[in-house]
């Protein structure tokens, strides 16, 4: 009895440690929110909703400073609108391809090269965009300078490259041997078995691939920041353009005062849009789990 | 048994060698303290003395325990008002003082001269500026290399991020102060180098002492940027690194401390590690 009894407490404070060190990752979440929270709304206040939101200037040292982050938001979404529309076809042919067609050694060989690739450093990404890329697009297309949102674009694409491959590969590997079994047993062709049949059963799956290609691009900091040209215009694509996330990592090391304010508020603009993609990311989870 | 008794031993000669040690320190600390040099050094000013006047406080501080050093960015200009009203020990301004500040009691002792390099692209045929010219060109008046050289191509104005004190320098120097249409705005001197080294219509400043030999310093009204021309003002692309104080005033002992540190010899390979030229 004496036995069972230590056994038990054993047992309740091992799941008391397991609970706390749960805790300890809410808490972070929370402290976090409610920093941003509290240092993101002064400036907000003092600067104006509407015009802080969408002013479409962004001079924060000059004399008479105005702090508009249109350009930043819009660029935000060109962006990772644009590295989605290279990324996403790549990464989910690359994915069926892996999962369905490709003999062992190719998906041995392709895989461990998408783990390298989803190993490297930011920071290498950028550097690489900024010594090849980058002179790449002033000579491609006779532009006087090749940092533009056209770089960060390709910078992005190629990073988001992994996450969208690997998600929807374990997807599709999930995705019961029986159904493509009976689809060939009727007479469809492998191709068609594999798009008629295992990509749809695999959807939301590939939408939770997609999604979290999508917060990768939205939260890049220092790739774009080294091939974009960090200059504050209204985003084109051989523009000079500044993300959310390069507005507040690049002037953060010296504000002060309503500057440095207003950056917190970038990024609690920021933040929500992180929390939004992830909202929508559960939802597709949820969706699979209901099927 | 023996090998125990002599580690044993071991360790009580280790541990007593430490205390006294720790003993040693204590006493010198006291002595210090002692010396009524313990005390706050407080400065205030220019934001882009950040680097220069850090790593001294800092080296100040190692080398005189108990002492302890602050410093506010403000800009110059607050930091010139602060040592006026008394709110801080030593001001710290990037530009020298103007006659009327001189006038009011302040006394400028240079502490370092910031040099700030055009640099062009190696294979751009351009052999001198004048200041009028990189005004013009960063202002957006003169667009294309044709105008200014041999070679032709629109050309890519590359800067540093606001609050930059190399920015803020460079903007400074050449009255250019929020007006210039940047291509590109790059935070580190390292991707100003790396940018221009990359595009042959490039032009950027960077601060003299980080500059390579992968792309071009250009001379400025004839005078090439060096440590010698920056020292002896005939490389006008520079500002002044100065230490306000107010004249026929005693410092108090901590604050005249640190402001003989600064100006020794020993300071000076600090203000060179912190990539400008030191002035004495």
């Amino acid at each position: 009895m004496k036995k069972f009894s230590k056994k038990n407490c054993f047992e309740g404070m091992v799941q008391g440690i397991f609970l706390l060190l749960g805790l300890v990752t809410v808490g972070c979440v929370l402290l976090v929110t409610i920093y941003l929270v509290i240092a993101g709304i002064p400036a907000i206040r003092k600067i104006g909703f509407i015009e802080f939101l969408f002013g479409r200037t962004w001079e924060s040292t000059s004399a008479e400073p105005s702090y508009g982050i249109l350009p930043f938001i819009l660029t935000s979404i060109y962006g990772t609108a644009g590295a989605v529309a290279i990324g996403v076809p790549i990464g989910f042919l690359t994915a069926v391809c892996l999962a369905k067609t490709a003999p062992k050694g190719v998906r041995k060989i392709v895989e461990s090269a998408v783990s390298l690739l989803a190993g490297i450093p930011s920071v290498v990404y950028g550097l690489t965009g900024m010594l090849v890329l980058v002179p790449g697009i002033r000579r491609l297309f006779h532009v006087p300078d090749g940092a533009s949102l056209l770089a960060a674009v390709i910078v992005l694409a190629v990073m988001i490259l992994p996450s969208i491959i690997k998600v929807s590969v374990t997807a599709l590997d999930a995705v019961p041997k029986e159904y493509e079994d009976a689809s060939l047993a009727l007479g469809a062709t492998p191709i068609e078995t594999y798009f008629r049949v295992s990509v749809p059963a695999a959807r939301s799956g590939i939408a939770a691939a997609v999604v979290l290609g999508i917060g990768r691009a939205v939260g890049e900091a220092m790739a774009v920041m080294m091939v974009s040209g960090n200059v504050a215009n209204m985003p084109g694509l051989i523009q000079s353009v500044r993300f959310l996330t390069t507005a507040v990592a690049s002037e953060m090391s010296y504000a002060s005062g309503l500057q440095r304010q207003a950056l917190f508020s970038i990024a609690l603009v920021l933040f929500l849009f992180i929390m939004l993609i992830n909202a929508s990311m559960n939802f597709f989870l949820k969706g699979r789990k209901e099927e | 048994m023996r090998m125990k008794k002599l580690i044993g031993v071991l360790t009580v000669a280790v541990l007593s060698v430490n205390l006294l040690a720790g003993c040693g320190a204590g006493s010198v600390q006291g002595a210090a303290a002692g010396n009524s040099v313990q005390g706050t050094v407080s400065t205030d000013g220019s934001t882009s003395m950040e680097k220069v006047i850090g790593a001294l406080g800092e080296a100040f501080e190692q080398n005189n325990g108990g002492m302890s050093f602050t410093y506010n960015p403000t800009g110059s200009g607050t930091g010139i008002q602060a040592v006026m009203e008394g709110r801080c020990d030593i001001g710290l301004s990037s530009r020298s003082l103007k006659d009327e500040e001189k006038a009011q009691g302040l006394t400028e002792t240079v502490l370092a001269y910031d040099g700030i390099a055009v640099i062009v692209n190696p294979e751009n045929p351009v052999t001198d500026f004048d200041i009028e010219t990189i005004a013009k060109i960063y202002t957006g008046e003169i667009t294309d290399w044709k105008d200014i050289s041999g070679s032709t191509g629109e050309i890519v104005l590359v800067g540093r991020e606001a609050g930059s004190g190399t920015r803020d320098g460079f903007e400074t120097i050449t009255g250019t102060q929020d007006i210039c249409k940047y291509r590109q705005e790059l935070t580190s001197t390292g991707d100003v180098i790396a940018t221009v080294a990359g595009n042959p219509n490039a032009i950027g400043y960077a601060s003299l002492a980080s500059v390579s030999d992968s792309v071009k310093a250009v001379p400025v009204n004839g005078v090439s940027p060096s440590e010698e021309t920056v020292k002896d003002g005939s490389y006008i692309v520079q500002r002044s690194f100065v230490l306000v104080t107010k004249s026929g005033q005693q410092l108090s002992d901590a604050a005249q401390k640190f402001f003989d540190y600064c100006i020794s010899a020993d300071a000076q390979t600090i203000i060179s590690g912190a990539g400008v030229v030191p002035a004495n």
